[in-house]
């Protein structure tokens, strides 16, 4: 099991226990987390996932994917050096502990 | 905050959308999302894409089951409405009767069957367990021959070619995605297929499902022990005509996404309603639209105010490694400018309609901002610039 701890704009923090192979996305997804929409399902389409990469985790994730820049330009809040799109944080051992704090807004 | 009882007949993408967006507008009354197929609501768009590959219906969920609960939804599975009473101001379901301040119609589409010979041999792609028997079906070699090169059947093609399989398309139109795409982003698409080793029947369409496969129109008999209708749909709209609300390729709804009947809204795939700019009623089916419109009925629910509903279209299919994004919505007739790098810009009137790109975000995000612009560019403008959308 990988946890990671999401971080809601005002200060919330849900910890939740996913798989390697999920993404980011898709374990707020499916546990109903609130502040994370997946609206294209994880296809690159939309930037309804954004998340900011806790500062300790941001070499551990790494670098962004082929297209996922010009898909966080159409993001609703600022986008920083730490911002990604959650669908494409694929979960592994190596992110076991993972922090990621959420935008006010996604759409 | 706004009370009222709401009603969403049609638990897909676009229905559930509604419902998450009336609470996060702060909707107080009850919600009730009902929906024919048994389940929770899913995502339709990986079941001709990922789903087919990995068999993770659990991935498919859009929500979990806790989240009806947290968000106090009332989430009916498994029902089919029988009637709206509009008089009554309910929805019938068998002998009982909900009633509705405002009813919203997400009842999307149904797959067009058309009345060929033989066609119930031929399985269908548009519900989980569509997707599932398909599935199924693919775990052994096949000859698998599609009915209709649109999307859906592309992209099982694509799919199943990917796995091996032996794999044939046919298609009335004279080219693929006739109805989508330009002349050129057909083409390109039908060296993609053709570089996978499928064999393309065009200009085509199919007089007989057989025991062994299809029969062209030309006489061509195509070998297939596995055949997928895919050749479109059409709207829902029974519900609605029944209830005396007006029809037109979809439930007709105005900039609003009313019906005539104030209380009643329709969204995505089976709502007709007008283009911002043209004021001509389209029909879209894609996520895009649905879930736009869910928000955008929310809104006005909430708000009581309502300002027309504008958002630019954007569509996506996966086949094989090429990924075609399309911003905005072109007619089959618009002018095409081909750029270098494969992207297809439309044009209607002198002025832009659509953006085609593959395996190019940057571009697909630049053209859907340029096509939210008000005025859109005109050609010329484009022109100026050598058509590089991203100095506009």
């Amino acid at each position: 099991m990988v946890k990671v701890t999401y971080v809601a704009h005002d200060g919330t923090r849900t910890e939740l226990e996913g798989d390697p192979g999920d993404s980011v996305m898709s374990l707020a997804i499916a546990n109903g987390l609130d502040g994370i929409v997946g609206e294209c399902g994880g296809s690159m389409m939309c930037a309804t996932c954004h998340c900011y990469v806790d500062e300790d985790w941001q070499a551990a994730t790494g670098a962004r994917m082929d297209g996922e820049e010009d898909m966080l330009e159409s993001a609703v809040c600022e986008v920083t050096e730490r911002s990604r799109l959650s669908c494409q944080i694929t979960l592994s051992e190596a992110l076991d502990g993972l922090v990621v704090h959420l935008p006010e807004e996604q759409v | 905050m706004s009370g009222g009882r709401v009603i969403i007949i049609g638990a897909g993408q676009g229905g559930l959308q509604a419902a998450m967006s009336l609470r996060q507008e702060g909707h107080s009354g009850p919600i009730t999302l009902i929906g024919g197929e048994p389940g929770l609501p899913y995502q339709r768009p990986p079941l001709s894409k990922a789903f087919l590959k990995t068999g993770e219906a659990d991935k498919l969920a859009l929500r979990p089951e806790s989240f009806f609960a947290t968000k106090d939804i009332t989430l009916r599975t498994g029902e089919w409405v029988d009637a709206i009473d509009r008089e009554a101001g309910v929805v019938r379901i068998g002998a009982e009767t909900l009633p509705f301040d405002h009813l919203i119609l997400a009842t999307g589409t149904r797959n067009l069957r058309p009345a060929l010979p033989g066609v119930d041999r031929a399985l269908d792609l548009r519900t989980l367990g569509d997707a599932a028997a398909l599935r199924a079906a693919l775990d052994r070699p096949r000859k698998v021959a599609v009915i209709g090169g649109g999307f859906i059947g592309l992209e099982f093609a694509a799919v199943a070619a990917g796995l091996g399989h032996e794999v044939s398309v046919a298609e009335a139109a004279p080219r693929l995605m006739a109805r989508a795409v330009s002349p050129e982003m057909s083409r390109r698409f039908r060296d993609l297929h053709e570089a996978l080793g499928t064999a393309l029947h065009l200009g085509n369409g199919v007089t007989e499902v057989t025991e062994t496969g299809l029969t062209l129109a030309d006489g061509t008999e195509v070998a297939g022990d596995l055949v997928l209708l895919a050749a479109g749909v059409r709207p829902n709209t029974e519900l609605a005509e029944a209830a005396g609300l007006e029809i037109a390729n979809g439930i007709a709804v105005d900039a609003e996404l009313r019906t005539r009947d104030p209380r009643i809204f329709a969204l995505g795939d089976c709502a007709a309603f007008p283009e911002a700019g043209s004021g001509r009623r389209i029909r879209l089916e894609s996520v895009q639209a649905a879930t736009d419109h869910a928000r955008a009925i929310a809104k006005t629910i909430v708000t009581g105010t309502a300002s027309p509903y504008a958002a630019v279209p954007w569509f996506w299919s996966d086949q094989s490694d090429l990924k075609l994004q399309i911003a905005g919505l072109a007619d089959p007739t618009d002018d095409s400018v081909t750029l270098e790098d494969g992207a297809v810009l439309r044009f209607r009137d002198g002025r832009l309609t659509a953006v085609e790109t593959i395996n190019n975000a940057k571009i697909h995000m630049k053209a859907r901002r340029l096509l939210a612009a008000d005025p859109v560019p005109t050609r010329d403008s484009l022109l100026q610039r050598n058509y590089d959308l991203t100095a506009a």
